[in-house]
């Protein structure tokens, strides 16, 4: 028997050694074929019902807006409309549409498939109304036309901040606002915002949705199988959890791809996505950790590519939770944080810098005068001491585990060290944790994450009404106060066209904002992206919004 | 047998009934809603209660459990996923063939490797053979199946590059997905290179979870054939003078390999679950990264959906093994 064992157990061993030596040749990746490592699949490939960045990044490969950003800033910049013009004090925008653009399908692009696109959205209905599914236009528009279904979506033209669009000639669209917005043109450079052909959407039935057990379900095939932009590639395949293929549209309008294709390789784990590098499976990911840094520095065919930072990490404070509803705790608590040290310590990797403010520096409305609070335990103390407090000062702060954000790359080192250097400064800090999503969102959302809680934002377009305006607007349970001279201000400054009074609107309002301290920024991050040194071309943006068109592999590979 | 059968088989349906109950509560019993989990950062207080409401998820508990059995049970609908919004059952198609393929290479791994390992220590009791097979038997099923596949995967991936590192196949291979077992379809098609990426991409995530029981089946093999082999049937055969041989083959492993069945028909329903680890470091697209992903998600539908699959394929499996126990056995056989 044993000798008769011998036979499979060697034939086993020699399939073993034969499998090992056919896969040391490597198969090598096909030359202008570029696979990036995204963290999933994308949801959907229709741009108006996505706002995530893994579905937004092969978006903006095949669609286009009527404005984009311009590679490497936040700046918006034309795109298929070559400009605009506003009228009628900021409620009308006349856009002169680019000549000579089709969309994958062949058919042309002109000021009717503009207005099909904004008419298309305003009338979504039913399952389309779901927050979950148009949560873009939702913020940036408001309402619907008309509400139909079971749905809480706002309605008419009373919410929504689309009025009309009117076909003026072939290449010239208007687009009516129900007031006035600044914001509106910024908005327009989202990739859920891009205009898709009007023949694709219509024949795969991209507007074909049921309400299946309270979730709405797209059975049409258009945004899983046929998405028709006018962009730089084109759709090819999709298989999920695998790969999904673009190839580039050979009509472009523009200065044609490098790459002849791109594939979008999920793979959740960031651990995964740098080995997948390491091994040449993907040339390129995104949002490298912090601690991996080192091992992309260290192998001479690798490198990192910064991306220049768009976002904010803060402390909220809940001034629903007492006593944070007084002025001198809250100042206690901003002396009280060690944001330098925090910054300066390995948890950033050097790739931070202290925020004063709740937007970035680069976005017009930033103020470099707003009170700034340099950690200065001994004078919180003294604040909270004068505010009639016995020390310390019992106070819960809340921190997300499981998750890294580019503006929070270790919630748990981060909290431990502001507790630490709170504590220094007369307060008896509570732990509070709770996993990313849903608890912990949950908890920050609706005011119940306690005195304190970690969290931060990346923006979306370059205006400041996208940080300033998301945050402090409209009273909200996170931050638990109604101070309307704040909400009041911002409500001016996003209606304001004039940019210069615009500018002075924002910055006027930031100083406010520092001055009563609804929470206190403490970093601006650069976040990294990490890829094989021969891929060039790519222009890391400050909204996570690239253009791959641009992409190319150096030293004729 | 029919009737032993066809009992097992209606007994699956308070088994799942009473499973479905457990899940469903379990589920909800969670923290979070689904609500906060896709609006992410961008959640308002509005828009959250907008998607409560939308997915029913303010109703009683005993209400959506009566809607969800509805739609499943009277509509033969496993409902749409919360957060991909497609059929569960699409992506239940797609999902399981990864997880079936990578769980029978474990298992082929640790069945073809165990056993004879398992033989050859009993054979040699007492020897070094057996002495190394046991320690490395106890290394096995001590070490966690995510610790050794990260290990694995850094070494003879990352490091020495012999085998991929991720996924199921290779990017730029077009393989047509007609059953969505690649092995299969590789053949189907006759594309032997994609045959041999496929291969590649299962060894090293087979090796890591067949590991605990390549460990299990090779110390139950080797206690039975000492068991066995002094046993006094197996005396008369020496005595007649058959060739050790035919004494190992038909008297020694034959019996030998009953417990062994049990074991390998348990051991795959623990197959089934560790592969969430594997497929998670391995960035393999099956059940486990599926079943992940819903958790942290709150994904019911495709929840309540995946784990109802894999536990009536837990029971199927353990129905085949008791089948296959009676064929091995005859007295099994006779008895019923």
């Amino acid at each position: 028997m044993a000798r008769r064992l011998r036979k499979p157990v060697a034939l086993l061993a020699v399939a073993l050694v034969a499998l090992t030596a056919a896969s040391l040749g490597g198969a090598g990746h096909q030359s202008r074929t570029l696979v990036f490592g995204a963290s999933r699949d994308p949801l959907i490939l229709d741009p108006i019902l996505v706002s995530d960045g893994e579905s937004l990044r092969p978006i903006r490969q095949i669609f286009e807006g009527l404005m984009t950003v311009v590679p490497g800033t936040a700046r918006v910049g034309p795109s298929l409309a070559r400009s605009f013009k506003a009228s009628n004090k900021g409620r009308t925008y006349t856009f002169a549409l680019r000549k000579g653009v089709r969309f994958h399908d062949n058919t042309q692009f002109n000021a009717q498939a503009v207005c099909f696109n904004f008419k298309r959205w305003y009338n979504f209905k039913g399952p389309f109304q779901s927050s979950a599914a148009t949560s873009y236009w939702q913020s940036i528009f408001g309402g619907f036309q008309t509400t139909v279904g079971n749905t809480s979506a706002p309605v008419g033209q009373q919410q929504s901040l689309f009025r009309s669009c009117q076909v003026v000639n072939r290449y010239t669209a208007r687009i009516n606002l129900t007031r006035p917005s600044a914001s509106f043109i910024g908005a327009l450079s989202l990739p859920s915002f891009s205009i898709s052909s009007p023949a694709a959407l219509r024949r795969y039935e991209a507007d074909k949705a049921e309400l299946r057990g309270g979730s709405p379900v797209f059975t049409g095939s258009y945004g899983f199988e046929h998405p028709t932009g006018t962009g730089p590639f084109r759709f090819e395949s999709w298989r999920r959890g695998e790969r999904l293929t673009l190839a580039r549209f050979s009509r472009y309008w523009g200065p044609k791809a490098h790459l002849s294709r791109i594939i979008f390789r999920p793979i959740t784990t960031n651990a995964g996505r740098l080995q997948a590098l390491q091994t040449g499976e993907v040339q390129g990911y995104d949002l490298v950790d912090p601690q991996d840094m080192a091992t992309i520095r260290s192998n001479r065919s690798l490198r990192l590519l910064n991306r220049p930072q768009f976002n904010v990490a803060y402390v909220a404070i809940n001034q629903q939770q007492e006593p944070m509803n007084r002025l001198a705790v809250r100042q206690a608590v901003a002396y009280g944080l060690d944001r330098q040290a925090v910054i300066r310590s390995s948890i950033y990797a050097g790739r931070g810098e202290v925020a004063h403010a709740f937007m970035p520096p680069s976005l017009p409305g930033y103020a470099k005068n707003v009170k700034k609070y340099k950690y200065d335990p001994a004078r919180s103390r003294r604040l909270l001491q004068g505010a009639g407090l016995r020390l310390p000062v019992r106070i819960e702060f809340w921190y997300p585990s499981g998750v890294q954000r580019p503006y929070m790359p270790d919630p748990p080192r981060i909290f431990q060290a502001f507790a630490a250097s709170l504590e220094r400064a007369g307060f008896d800090v509570v732990p509070r944790s709770a996993p990313w999503s849903p608890d912990y969102l949950n908890a920050a959302q609706t005011g119940k994450a306690g005195h304190l809680h970690l969290l931060g934002w990346t923006g979306d377009y370059a205006d400041a009404d996208n940080f300033l305006g998301e945050f402090f607007q409209a009273p909200k349970p996170q931050w638990g106060f109604n101070n309307r001279a704040i909400h009041r201000i911002l409500e001016r400054a996003e209606a304001e066209t004039n940019t210069k009074k615009r500018t002075a609107l924002y910055q006027q309002a930031n100083r406010q904002i520092m001055q009563f301290l609804p929470g206190i920024p403490y970093a601006h991050t650069k976040p990294a992206l990490g890829f094989q040194t021969r891929v060039r071309g790519y222009i890391a943006s400050p909204v996570s919004l690239e253009p791959f068109r641009l992409v190319f592999y150096g030293g004729g590979t | 047998m029919l009737r032993f059968i066809v009992r097992r088989l209606l007994l699956l349906v308070p088994i799942l009934l009473g499973l479905s109950i457990l899940v469903f509560v379990f589920i909800r019993a969670l923290p979070g809603s689904p609500a906060e989990s896709l609006l992410g950062e961008r959640a308002t207080p509005e828009a959250i209660a907008q998607v409560r409401e939308q997915y029913g998820l303010d109703d009683p508990i005993y209400i959506q459990y009566a809607k969800y059995l509805e739609t499943t049970v009277a509509e033969f609908d496993l409902g749409v996923s919360i957060v991909s919004r497609r059929d569960v059952t699409a992506e239940l198609k797609e999902r399981f063939p990864a997880t079936v393929e990578l769980a029978l290479a474990a298992m082929l791994f640790s069945v073809g490797l165990g056993i004879p390992l398992g033989f050859f220590a009993a054979k040699r009791y007492g020897g070094i053979v057996d002495h190394t097979s046991l320690v490395a038997s106890l290394i096995g099923i001590s070490i966690p199946i995510f610790f050794l596949a990260l290990v694995l995967k850094y070494v003879f991936a990352v490091r020495l590059g012999w085998f991929p590192s991720v996924g199921r196949i290779d990017v730029l291979i077009d393989l047509e997905p007609r059953t969505n077992f690649y092995v299969i379809d590789a053949i189907i098609a006759r594309d032997w290179t994609a045959l041999r990426d496929v291969l590649e991409h299962l060894v090293l995530p087979a090796v890591a979870l067949g590991s605990i029981p390549l460990a299990i089946v090779a110390r139950i093999t080797r206690a039975a054939v000492l068991d066995v082999q002094n046993e006094d049937y197996v005396r008369t055969a020496r005595a007649k003078g058959l060739s050790p041989r035919i004494v190992d083959s038909r008297h020694v492993l034959r019996n030998a390999l009953l417990p062994v069945s049990t074991i390998i028909g348990l051991q795959t329903g623990l197959l089934l679950s560790g592969a969430v680890l594997t497929e998670t470091v391995f960035a393999r697209p099956g059940m486990g990264t599926w079943l992940t992903d819903a958790i942290f998600n709150r994904d019911y539908p495709v929840l309540q959906a995946g784990i109802l699959f894999l536990s009536i394929v837990f029971v199927l499996v353990n129905l085949v093994v008791d089948i296959s126990y009676a064929i091995i056995n005859p007295r099994i056989r006779y008895s019923s």
